[in-house]
């Protein structure tokens, strides 16, 4: 089923066209990523999702019904929006913040009390530390948890999320890509993000929508960008001489290990990526690595000469 | 011995100075005439033991700069400058008693120099300890309000009342007291329709810069002009309107056009808080509060208001202060108010009627400054604890 359908979309600010001609279907539960430089349009075309931005011509359509069929502020009640600054309101405590949205909708105390208390411990926040403490009290990652639990809080139909950990340091970056992925796969809910880092892209995004100059170059999973690039532009984007090592990061160790006799030294985790595998190879040395499961019980084993796809 | 404290040993050496150099009090035969100087020391030789006792709290003062700093050096600051603060009224209170005698003596016993300076620096050495002894401002506020609590009761138990600022008070009792409701209104209702249009343009000048750019250079012109020179311009206009609109209580001189330019004088600052506050409102906050769907009523009501709304007081607080100081003026334009007994005093060349008026507006001022910067430390107070 289609979520999200965009349709000729077009959008000029004083005469320089921003968005051009963009065709974009987003599926049920799919996680696409939009991304590009610094004005290719991504943000005015995730903007013009919830009416931020209207455009100048096309239809957007969201689960089926056009969105022009309703008032913008009922509209985006119906969709959470998470950005790089976050936002938090400076005078609400996070109970407050993340409770916004259906309070808008006029839910009863007890049933907003309860989801915001839900979505704080979703998001590894201890609701008895958290719910009245105010924004400036939290560290940036801390901030942006409440900021996606505050877009999560009426259960939307669509999230929004523009360069949602930008501004986060590499780790707590990480970390919240992680949990983006397991709330993703727990809830099912529709995600479209926005980000201009290639790695981010080709982690998180079911399908990519690679944008330059307002139009949509290429669209489709990591491994269709890295192996099948449309372009020279799209083939420096995603970088030439690095993607060996990013189709190794598309896939896991568990992919590749064999159920053999266990060798000695070091393990890795079978849930880890490929390209993590490539490190430990080259970092210690060595031509096998013992692989363990999530229990850390011996798994198998995983040789170097793995690393090659088998022939197709 | 060890010097820590260079602030309190510049306070004590102009409190020296001021003490031996500057006359304490005046001697005047009747109220109009110039008086003649009255030392500190002269007091001392004149009175009682009492006298030389009262002063005791001077000599901790002295020694304060060489004390170790902590806690109790700022308590026996704050005690003994509280004293001797209370000490010099009733010393001048009880020199007016002597020398002045019964209500109907026409001779006169005034503040001089020395005295005003000597108040001046005590009210430093008590705002200095207030650092130390109070932490946040309403703490500070308190401990100064009970400094006063000494001369509260001179004043009560009438000990001061042979001195000629008293005199010309009973003297002018009900002009005092009226003097005082309409000074009250006259800062109350200039500011108060300030408050409304001003914020009104503020927050449209906010949305269009446009607007904005046409707004303040007119208030910037309107606040350059003097206030005596705009309640003139006022005149003419306002009897004009007067005469077409009988009836209504509009004339060229009274409180209308008192009230008419106090607010246009409020109205630059009200507007320029608006405008201020609404612009530190991040501009992440605002697109969040349109991405989750709140209408622009909302936006305005649950946000902007109340993150402007320190901002936007401490225009008002400079707005309300400054009204105070500017109603003397109307007075001019027999609006009343303080000013009236101001005036009157200086064209009679009676000093102390003279402050009789000026000494309310720098206490109105001051109450109106503090009550403000309570409130917006109280609007912050509630965001910063958990």
């Amino acid at each position: 089923m289609t979520m999200l359908e965009l349709k000729a979309v077009n959008k000029f600010f004083n005469g320089w066209q921003a968005v051009a001609d963009v065709d974009l279907q987003v599926a049920a539960g799919e996680l696409a990523v939009l991304i590009g430089t610094s004005g290719s349009g991504k943000s005015t075309t995730l903007k013009m999702i919830n009416r931020l931005i209207e455009p100048d011509s096309g239809s957007i359509r969201l689960a089926g019904e056009d969105i022009r069929s309703q008032p913008p502020e009922v509209l985006r009640r119906r969709i959470g929006y998470a950005i790089q600054s976050v936002g938090l309101f400076p005078h609400w405590t996070v109970e407050q913040n993340i409770a916004a949205v259906p309070s808008l909708l006029k839910w009863p105390k007890a049933r907003i009390r309860e989801r915001v208390v839900e979505l704080l411990e979703l998001l590894h926040l201890p609701a008895a530390q958290f719910l009245a403490r105010y924004p400036h009290q939290l560290s940036g990652g801390q901030q942006q948890r409440v900021g996606v639990a505050r877009a999560l809080a009426a259960d939307p139909e669509v999230l929004l999320m523009d360069e949602p950990f930008g501004a986060l340091d590499p780790v707590t970056r990480g970390t919240l890509q992680q949990e983006l992925l397991r709330i993703q796969a727990l809830s099912g809910k529709t995600i479209v993000l926005v980000t201009h880092d290639i790695d981010e892209a080709l982690l998180l995004g079911q399908r990519i929508v690679l944008m330059d100059k307002g139009r949509v170059v290429q669209q489709g999973s990591a491994q269709d960008f890295l192996l099948h690039p449309a372009s020279d532009f799209v083939r420096d984007f995603v970088g030439q001489s690095d993607v060996g090592v990013r189709l190794l990061g598309l896939d896991t160790v568990a992919s590749r290990m064999r159920p053999l006799q266990p060798v000695s030294g070091e393990p890795i985790a079978a849930s880890a990526t490929l390209r993590e595998a490539l490190s430990a190879f080259v970092a210690r040395r060595v031509s096998s690595l013992p692989v363990i499961d999530a229990q850390g019980q011996p798994a198998g084993v995983l040789h170097f000469a793995d690393l090659l796809p088998v022939a197709a | 011995m060890r010097l820590y404290s260079r602030v309190r040993l510049l306070l004590v050496l102009l409190s020296l100075a001021a003490a031996l150099g500057l006359p304490l009090l005046t001697y005047a035969p009747n109220r109009l005439l110039t008086g003649q100087g009255i030392a500190l020391l002269d007091l001392l030789q004149g009175g009682s033991g009492l006298r030389w006792l009262a002063l005791l709290p001077a000599l901790p003062l002295l020694l304060a700069p060489w004390w170790r700093p902590g806690i109790w050096r700022e308590r026996l600051v704050y005690l003994a400058a509280l004293w001797l603060g209370a000490a010099l009224w009733w010393l001048a209170g009880s020199e007016a008693t002597l020398r002045a005698g019964d209500e109907d003596a026409l001779a006169r016993v005034s503040f001089g120099g020395g005295f005003w300076l000597l108040q001046l620096l005590l009210l430093l050495q008590l705002a200095e300890a207030l650092q130390v002894l109070a932490g946040g401002l309403p703490r500070r506020v308190l401990l100064l309000l009970l400094a006063q609590l000494p001369l509260l009761w001179l004043l009560l138990s009438g000990r001061l009342d042979s001195l000629s600022l008293l005199r010309e008070y009973h003297n002018n009792q009900d002009a005092f007291d009226d003097a005082l409701l309409r000074h009250l209104q006259l800062v109350l209702f200039s500011v108060l329709p300030a408050l409304l249009l001003g914020g009104a343009l503020g927050v449209w000048a906010y949305r269009s810069a446009r607007f904005a750019r046409l707004l303040f250079p007119v208030l910037n012109v309107l606040q350059t002009i003097p206030s005596i020179a705009l309640f003139g311009l006022l005149i003419g206009p306002l009897a004009w309107l007067g005469r077409q609109l009988p009836g209504l209580g509009i004339a060229g001189v009274g409180l209308a056009p008192a009230l008419l330019a106090l607010s246009l004088y409020a109205l630059l600052p009200v507007v320029r808080g608006t405008l201020a506050g609404l612009q530190q409102v991040p501009p992440a906050v605002r697109e969040a509060a349109r991405g989750m769907g709140m209408t622009p009523w909302q936006i305005m009501l649950q946000v902007e208001t109340p993150l402007a709304l320190p901002v936007f007081l401490s225009g008002l607080r400079i707005t309300a202060v400054q009204a105070v100081g500017l109603a003397a003026v109307a007075a001019l334009i027999g609006a009343g108010g303080f000013g009236a007994i101001m005036f009157q005093g200086l064209s009679a060349s009676a000093l102390d009627q003279v402050l009789l008026g000026v000494l309310p507006v720098l206490l109105l001022a001051l109450l109106v400054d503090v009550a403000f910067r309570l409130l917006i430390a109280r609007l912050k107070g509630a965001d910063d604890h958990a």
